[in-house]
């Protein structure tokens, strides 16, 4: 019986260059920064506050997106805010799915006492409200870039560590892991060349979901003013600091969150689309 | 001889039983088997469904631990070998499994899945070595590049067998390998294997609960009913003549390709 699931067309090619181009522009957006924004992002001119962007009537040359009330220029501090977003993301989450991933995978394909510590413990560490637990963590690591990816980390490894157990524990049922033992692999190599790559697209997937995660996790933070400090650029601060004067100055407000909304949304089509890629009967 | 079993027993901890506090009692699947199996014998293990028959040959294998009494492989005793033993012996029995969907890791080409065993054992010569085991079931060697998915029931299960005899095993265990494939399907793989166990000179357990399929295949049978050898005896004489009622029983349940006789 031939899998049917290979005759089945889907169309995975648009999501993933939706998402992907969207994605890339941002990172070409963040590295390239100071070289397209037009403004110096934290260049104040209270002359200029308020400005609408260059569409609407009474706006300001050079300010294509308005400014704020300060005076800056909203696309110059979204495009800076972009870095911060982009490193938040693929530092937290990296470090997330490695920890927790590394968890899961033990604890789902060992199972006996490893599991039972690791699930007990990622049972505990779940019942902690999470923005709660981050807000508390900041406040004893004090705010700034290294505090909010150790807050995410900390806070979103049990995601992991409960998707991959299972998966492994799956994969682990399957004859051809008994398979590898016949033939004489170890347990260890067993775990690395027959299960991992079983249990990748998962991880693969779940890895773009966490840095959309994360970038949504920074914004909140930048709301309850405890991410970066005030003067760097975030696309949470700018929401959080837009919001004040949503009636007078509505482009402060949503641009930022256009793109955040945006990005996360790239970031969770793009780990499905990957995951079609990876599974070699879809493929 | 190949094998040497006595008194064989195996137990697993029943959870659904188990105290509050405590350890599990303990369900004994098998219940002191002892039998010889001689070098290029090839034995049916028969029984029903919670027979034993499985657990017997993954005990075998050593893939579970017995809980008593001792196997004997070539004259090694590995009743309670440890893993890491084991593993420099592994290359000298192996088994094709009954779901060569499962048994295959989707993720690997079947060119790898043949391969991975001879790297783990230090052969050289992978490439002739996997094309080798592929021409000897009857697979053409482009079948390499492709994924297990990509393979119908029986090819799947040739590439099952392939990956086995790739190691040049001197026994093999073949765990119920046709009841998921289609009769014609079936037909092929087992005469495949008939002619390998020739060729190779292999020492042959088939587990199976067709006992049709068994008596094509195997010169010795050996029933087993909740865990106990009930009957053991050379084919032809123990589908002549069975001494059990449990065997006749399993012999008069085989349905007869006869128009004229009634189907009760």
């Amino acid at each position: 019986m031939r899998d049917a699931r290979g005759d089945v067309k889907r169309p995975i090619g648009l999501r993933l260059w939706l998402s992907g181009g969207w994605l890339t522009l941002l990172v070409l957006s963040a590295v390239f920064a100071p070289l397209i924004a037009p403004k110096d992002p934290l260049m104040q001119d209270l002359f200029l506050g308020r400005m609408p962007p260059f569409w609407m009537e009474g706006s300001e040359p050079g300010y294509f997106l308005g400014t704020d009330s300060l005076g800056r220029d909203v696309l110059s501090r979204m495009l800076y805010g972009a870095r911060l977003a982009l490193i938040v993301a693929l530092v937290a989450g990296t470090i997330t799915c490695v920890i927790g991933a590394t968890l899961g995978l033990i604890a789902g394909y060992y199972r006996g006492w490893p599991d039972r510590i690791i699930s007990r413990f990622v049972d505990i560490w779940m019942a902690f409200p999470p923005v709660l637990f981050a807000i508390l963590l900041i406040a004893v690591l004090g705010p700034g870039l290294m505090s909010i990816i150790i807050a995410i980390v900390v806070i979103d490894w049990t995601r992991f560590a409960r998707v991959v157990r299972a998966e492994a524990m799956s994969q682990g049922a399957m004859d051809y892991v008994a398979s590898a033992q016949v033939a004489g692999r170890t347990r260890f190599g067993t775990m690395l060349t027959e299960i991992l790559p079983n249990v990748l697209p998962t991880i693969v997937a779940l890895l773009t979901l966490e840095m959309g995660i994360a970038v949504i996790v920074e914004a909140i933070l930048s709301f309850v003013n405890l991410s970066i400090s005030t003067d760097s650029p975030t696309w949470g601060g700018m929401i959080s600091e837009g919001r004040t004067s949503v009636h007078q100055a509505w482009w402060v407000l949503v641009f930022p969150l256009i793109t955040l909304f945006l990005t996360v949304l790239s970031f969770s089509q793009l780990g499905e689309g990957l995951k079609d890629r990876f599974d070699p009967v879809l493929r | 001889m190949m094998y040497e079993i006595r008194d064989l027993r195996l137990s697993f901890p029943d959870m659904t039983q188990k105290p509050l506090l405590g350890p599990a009692p303990r369900i004994e699947v098998l219940k002191g088997l002892s039998f010889d199996l001689p070098k290029g014998a090839v034995l049916g293990i028969v029984g029903g469904s919670g027979s034993g028959k499985s657990t017997l040959g993954r005990a075998m294998l050593r893939l579970l631990e017995p809980s008593a009494g001792s196997i004997t492989f070539d004259g090694t005793d590995i009743t309670h070998m440890q893993e890491a033993q084991l593993r420099g012996m592994r290359q000298r029995f192996q088994m094709i499994f009954q779901d060569p969907m499962s048994s295959l890791n989707p993720r690997r080409k079947v060119g790898g899945i043949i391969a991975g065993p001879l790297k783990l054992h230090g052969l050289d010569g992978l490439q002739a070595r996997v094309d080798e085991a592929l021409d000897m079931v009857g697979l053409p060697r482009s079948f390499a590049q492709r994924y297990p998915h990509e393979l119908s029931g029986g090819q799947r299960q040739r590439v099952g067998i392939a990956r086995a005899i790739a190691l040049r095993p001197a026994f093999i265990l073949a765990d119920e390998i046709v009841s998921g494939l289609d009769v014609s399907s079936q037909a092929q793989v087992l005469n495949l294997l008939g002619e390998l166990v020739r060729e190779l000179g292999l020492t042959l357990a088939f587990v199976s609960h067709d006992l049709s399929v068994i008596r094509r295949l195997c010169d010795r049978v050996l029933v087993l009913h909740q865990g106990v050898i009930v009957e053991e005896g050379e084919t032809a004489a123990l589908f002549e003549a069975p001494q059990e009622a449990y065997t006749r029983a399993l012999l008069e349940a085989i349905p007869l390709p006869d128009p004229d006789q009634p189907w009760e």
